[in-house]
């Protein structure tokens, strides 16, 4: 955290400079972060962050706590996705352990985090349409994410928490009534998709606000470490989803969306057209989800084995006793691995060093809105006090995983 | 896995087999170099194999890791935006030598991750434009993912002067 005071910067003592203080506090900003305004008549010339307010030592807690404990952090990271956070934080310990997971995990892993892009995608396009004054749209968006709640609470009981996968598969196996929601959903959204952008993309009130506000070049995109759907409206071509991929992401068929346009209009084209294709894959994955096992063998020593084999056969009792035992049971190898997935904000990525016990000596996060945050006073130079709120919907900061 | 075989010889060409060394783990690839060398290196990454994306810096402090020689070690991500490789550069560093080149000069978002790693760890950047504390408050004594630091005791809130409403 930093005071204007601290900040490197040129006091000028001219009576037509104010300084408005934004945040931390305030309805625009969404969540707990403040900005330090030096505004001339309407127009922004200077613009500091002040971070912090949030940060409750998430990677310290990484260090006491247990692989399969830690899920319930990052559920608090991003918590307009906490399914994608879930299935980073076990990729990359299970990366990190070596361990290969069954198909059906896979798929169902790969519908959550798609289904997970969807909310933060309508909930990051709504809250930006909101604060540049289209209320309709945002309203049809929170009542999709209100569907999307309900298919997770069929899941797993939470709504928002949810703390789903485990090390080497899941916390429980997929219902036939989630199925059959995930389908119903399928069928139903895209008359809703329809409907909002109908609203919002040839909206001239919204499109006078967003288009060529908060411009970010190619250059200062790679330059300045920018990943996901912000730099793919720049025009940087990356996807985790195709560069590396991950878990089952090469069976389906899916386009990365990218743009050349770089500014706030662009973002929000960008998000919901990743949408479309997030459909896309879920579609495919529901009519596709293999049967079989949803967690690794529990000779991987990774996750209990079922209950009816730990009350009727001597082995799966024995297995069920070592797994709970901490010295016999689950063990990530003494080394180091980073590994990361494409989450809805960015790259979302941990770098894991085990130590040959149950818990992670150092679990660092790399969080995309902590990077992306770091863009905002250049950014907002030149542009006017009403900008503000768009620049921070279509950056899509959320305070949580910016401060953790 | 993107093949590094190319940047490999490059590098090797360079700076010669004197202190680095290259390793694979799953699906990591690693270069250790010497702390000295770890701003020129770097710097030829960036430069002349293409790799101009810094995903990721961080640190880790390895006070109480069997094995370790070193106390802190430092973690570079960086990323070629072209063909998709990806590369980790390590160093690493002790006391009292808690020191480092800064290298905002070649990636612009170096600038909060390597203020992050100062705040958390205490490690000087030198160069870097703007070094102050950036998650936790100005006048925080510590650094608290050290692992001399408690997860509990210090630094919480009850230890805080209180402010009454009329001071504040």
């Amino acid at each position: 955290m930093s005071l204007v005071a601290d900040a490197p910067q040129k006091v000028v003592n001219q009576d037509y400079r104010w300084t408005l203080n934004f945040g931390p506090q305030h309805p625009a900003t969404h969540t707990t972060l403040r900005l330090v305004l030096q505004i001339e008549g309407e127009t922004v010339v200077g613009a500091i962050p002040d971070i912090g307010y949030l940060h409750s030592g998430f990677e310290k807690i990484g260090e006491h706590l247990n692989y399969n404990q830690y899920v319930a952090v990052t559920d608090r990271m991003n918590y307009i996705s906490p399914l994608a956070n879930n299935v980073a934080w076990h990729q990359a310990v299970e990366s990190l352990i070596g361990l290969e997971l069954p198909k059906r995990c896979q798929y169902i892993r790969v519908i959550l985090a798609e289904l997970a892009r969807v909310s933060d995608h309508l909930l990051s396009c709504g809250a930006m349409a909101l604060d540049t004054g289209a209320f309709t749209a945002f309203l049809y968006a929170f009542n999709q994410r209100e569907v999307l709640y309900g298919i997770f609470e069929t899941l797993c009981g939470a709504r928002f928490t949810t703390s789903y996968s485990r090390v080497g598969g899941l916390m429980y196996d997929a219902t036939p009534e989630f199925i059959r929601q995930v389908k119903q959903f399928v069928k139903d959204f895209p008359k809703v998709y329809v409907e909002i952008t109908r609203l919002l993309n040839r909206n001239r009130i919204f499109v006078e606000r967003t288009k060529g506000i908060g411009i970010l070049t190619k250059e200062q995109a790679i330059n300045r470490s920018v990943t996901g759907p912000i730099a793919r409206a720049s025009g940087v071509t990356r996807d985790l989803r195709k560069d590396q991929p991950y878990l089952a992401y090469p069976d389906f068929d899916f386009k990365v969306i990218c743009s050349n346009g770089g500014d706030c209009f662009h973002r929000y084209l960008v998000r919901m057209l990743e949408i479309e294709e997030s459909m896309k894959i879920v579609e495919q994955a529901i009519n596709n989800l293999p049967e079989g096992p949803v967690n690794v063998d529990p000779e991987e020593r990774a996750i209990l084995p079922s209950k009816d084999k730990v009350y009727n056969t001597i082995e799966g009792l024995i297995t069920h006793f070592e797994v709970v035992m901490t010295n016999r049971g689950l063990q990530a190898p003494k080394a180091e691995h980073y590994d990361a997935i494409e989450a809805p904000n960015g790259e979302l990525g941990f770098y894991i060093v085990g130590d040959g016990s149950d818990k992670a000596y150092r679990a660092r996060c790399r969080p995309p809105s902590y990077i992306h945050f770091a863009l905002f006073p250049d950014m907002m130079k030149g542009h006017t006090i009403s900008d503000v709120v768009a620049v921070l919907g279509s950056l899509n900061i959320i305070a949580a995983e910016l401060d953790r | 896995m993107v093949d590094l075989s190319g940047v490999l010889e490059q590098l090797k060409s360079r700076f010669g087999e004197r202190s680095w060394d290259y390793s694979e783990y799953h699906k990591n690839q690693r270069l250790v170099v010497a702390a000295d060398l770890c701003f020129s290196v770097l710097e030829f990454l960036k430069k002349t194999c293409g790799f101009d994306m810094l995903i990721d810096v961080t640190c880790v402090d390895y006070l109480h890791y069997r094995g370790a020689k070193d106390r802190f070690g430092l973690v570079y991500i960086v990323l070629n935006t072209v063909t998709g490789q990806r590369l980790i550069v390590r160093a690493f560093l002790n006391e009292p030598e808690l020191k480092i080149p800064s290298v905002v000069p070649l990636w612009e978002g170096a600038n909060w991750l390597e203020r992050e790693v100062f705040d958390m760890y205490g490690i000087e950047f030198t160069g870097h434009p703007d070094l102050r504390r950036i998650l936790l408050p100005d006048e925080f004594v510590g650094f608290p993912l050290r692992k001399d630091y408690p997860l509990r005791g210090r630094g919480e809130r009850h230890n805080f002067e209180r402010i009454t409403r009329g001071e504040g």
